[in-house]
């Protein structure tokens, strides 16, 4: 006799809470688990064990009051029973089998708090220092957010057992080095925070490459790295976390004005500004506002002060430069470079006009150390068209041609160089 | 745990320091060994001779081989090391960052492996 109609709807609305629970929770429980557990593996597959259990188990029982803490106890459980098991093959496994410590599996005290901090933990070692850079943003997109080892491969354009290596790698590096589980203490906050933002800047940035590069089926990396941001500040209101979403808003709220309908790039100063995102351009004002009222703000903050600036014009022609130099000045200080020096050169250009800022930029390609950027070249490229200086423009134009990557750009600086040859 | 931490320079740092540097520095070297030992982080600890007297035993074709210098031929070189008890990486790291002599190069911090014999009760 078959179930009758109703149950067989209720069990379908059943197997959709699971799997809404598995998109919302899943990253948490396993945050959790691994710290319970003290193995990123056990608590994979104590996660899997766990949503076997749901799909199984809340059909007839219902579900749960607390889905998650169900989830955290029955995959702990399984876990647990599992190493006992296994314990009976092979006595030396013993040891590993006592490190969850739990003689009686008695139930789970649940606190709302230490699930929160497991996820902080659990970002803080999947970006530990002792892990390999390529490994730590692997790490942190597979276990932070979720992605399958797939999807990280179509990522960053290589293949799936590349990055199955290097996961393995940093989990075998984990458990036998013996990288603990947790939040760095206050003095090594700072540095250790650092290495996190980078990692999620460098997946934002990976990210908004590729949008404009040709593989336009890579999965939304710029989008994960804004979740993971946005996970960051909710858990750790630090000023330079605040600093970097707010950086990352504010770039991504142009995404959809700085390609042309060809694929073209297209330059700050000619974006169609009604394209920009106006709810991304708030929520970064907004942080860029609290980060720069605690007064340590550091060099993502000030990035994204800066972007919030352009973000404010109504139109290019309005642009406050003034402020810009003056956030340039102030960020050249907190972390002084090359890059940043050649920024600062093209925003005083804006105020002072051409010549003033292609006499900083020559004196930063004089002392050779963005000869290979190809941005250095463009930027002196356009001062000197500007100027009207042909021959010099067109010779940087092609100096930055050979030096660049993206398809986008390339094409952008061809277009360029057509024109130069055109009005010659 | 246990961690071996490698002491790495290369030894021209050490020579370039006047003696009075290097007694400072052996000083300092001798109280944070004492630091660590009080606190139970140290296991072992021993400087090493230079380079140009240690001597590389190989096997090769079933016989002894016997070379003189380094088994690895680098810039750095392994100057000393000490055997510390840490209860993670993080700790091991931090012990390691405050072994003076790290300012002549760097440190490796590594973990031990424990060896079982296949027959632990006989």
């Amino acid at each position: 006799m078959g179930l009758p109609h109703k149950d067989e709807d209720g069990a379908e609305r059943v197997r959709q809470t699971v799997d809404a629970v598995y998109r919302s929770d899943s990253r948490r429980v396993l945050a959790t688990l691994i710290h319970l557990l003290g193995d990123f593996d056990w608590a994979e597959e104590a996660l899997h064990d766990a949503f076997a259990a749901a799909v199984e188990q809340w059909p007839l029982n219902g579900v749960p009051a607390n889905p998650r803490a169900w989830l955290v106890s029955t995959g702990r459980f399984k876990a647990i029973d599992g190493m006992r098991r296994r314990v009976r093959f092979n006595a030396s496994m013993e040891e590993l089998a006592r490190r969850p410590d739990q003689e009686t599996v008695e139930p789970l005290e649940w606190d709302e708090q230490s699930v929160e901090d497991d996820r902080l933990r659990l970002i803080f070692t999947c970006c530990h220092p002792a892990l390999a850079a390529d490994a730590q943003l692997a790490l942190t997109l597979r276990e932070v957010c979720g992605l399958t080892t797939e999807e990280i491969a179509r990522a960053f354009l290589t293949t799936a057992p590349t990055i199955a290596k290097r996961i393995v790698r940093a989990k075998a590096k984990i458990r036998d080095a013996r990288i603990p589980y947790e939040v760095p203490s206050r003095s090594d906050l700072p540095q250790r925070l650092e290495r996190v933002l980078q990692v999620i800047y460098l997946v934002y940035t990976e990210g908004y490459a590729a949008s404009s590069g040709e593989s336009l089926t890579r999965p939304d990396l710029s989008g994960e790295a804004i979740r993971l941001g946005r996970l960051l500040v909710e858990l750790l209101p630090e000023p330079e976390a605040q600093g970097l979403l707010a950086l990352m808003l504010l770039q991504e709220s142009r995404r959809g004005a700085r390609t042309s309908s060809t694929g073209d790039l297209v330059l700050l100063d000619d974006q169609d500004r009604l394209l920009w995102n106006r709810d991304f351009i708030n929520d970064g004002i907004s942080l860029v506002e609290r980060a720069m009222a605690s007064r340590s703000a550091g060099p993502y903050a000030l990035q994204a002060a800066i972007a919030a600036v352009h973000a404010g014009a109504p139109t290019a022609a309005v642009t406050d430069w003034a402020t810009i130099v003056e956030l340039y000045d102030v960020l050249q200080q907190a972390s002084p470079s090359p890059v940043v020096e050649l920024n600062r050169a093209v925003a005083v250009a804006m105020r002072d006009g051409p010549l003033a800022g292609l006499t900083l930029i020559e004196a930063i390609l004089a002392r050779g150390e963005l000869e290979d950027y190809y941005l250095a070249h463009s930027a002196r490229a356009d001062l000197c068209r500007r100027l009207g200086q042909k021959t010099e423009a067109r010779a940087s134009y092609e100096k930055a041609l050979a030096l660049v990557r993206p398809e986008t750009a390339r094409r952008f600086l061809m277009k360029r160089l057509n024109e130069l040859a055109r009005e010659a | 745990m246990k961690y071996l931490c490698s002491i790495f320079f290369d030894e021209k740092n050490l020579d370039a320091l006047s003696e009075g540097a290097l007694q400072a520095l052996t000083d300092e070297s001798l109280a944070f060994d004492q630091t660590l030992r009080d606190r139970g982080h140290l296991l072992a600890a021993q400087a090493l001779q230079p380079v140009s007297a240690a001597t590389t035993v190989r096997i090769r074709n079933g016989k002894v081989s016997v070379t003189d210098g380094p088994f690895a031929e680098t810039h750095e070189q392994i100057g000393g090391f000490l055997l510390i008890e840490a209860k993670d990486l993080n700790e091991a790291i931090q012990l390691a960052s405050k072994i003076p002599s790290i300012r002549l190069g760097g440190i490796e911090v590594r973990p031990i492996k424990e060896l079982t014999a296949s027959n632990p009760n006989k």
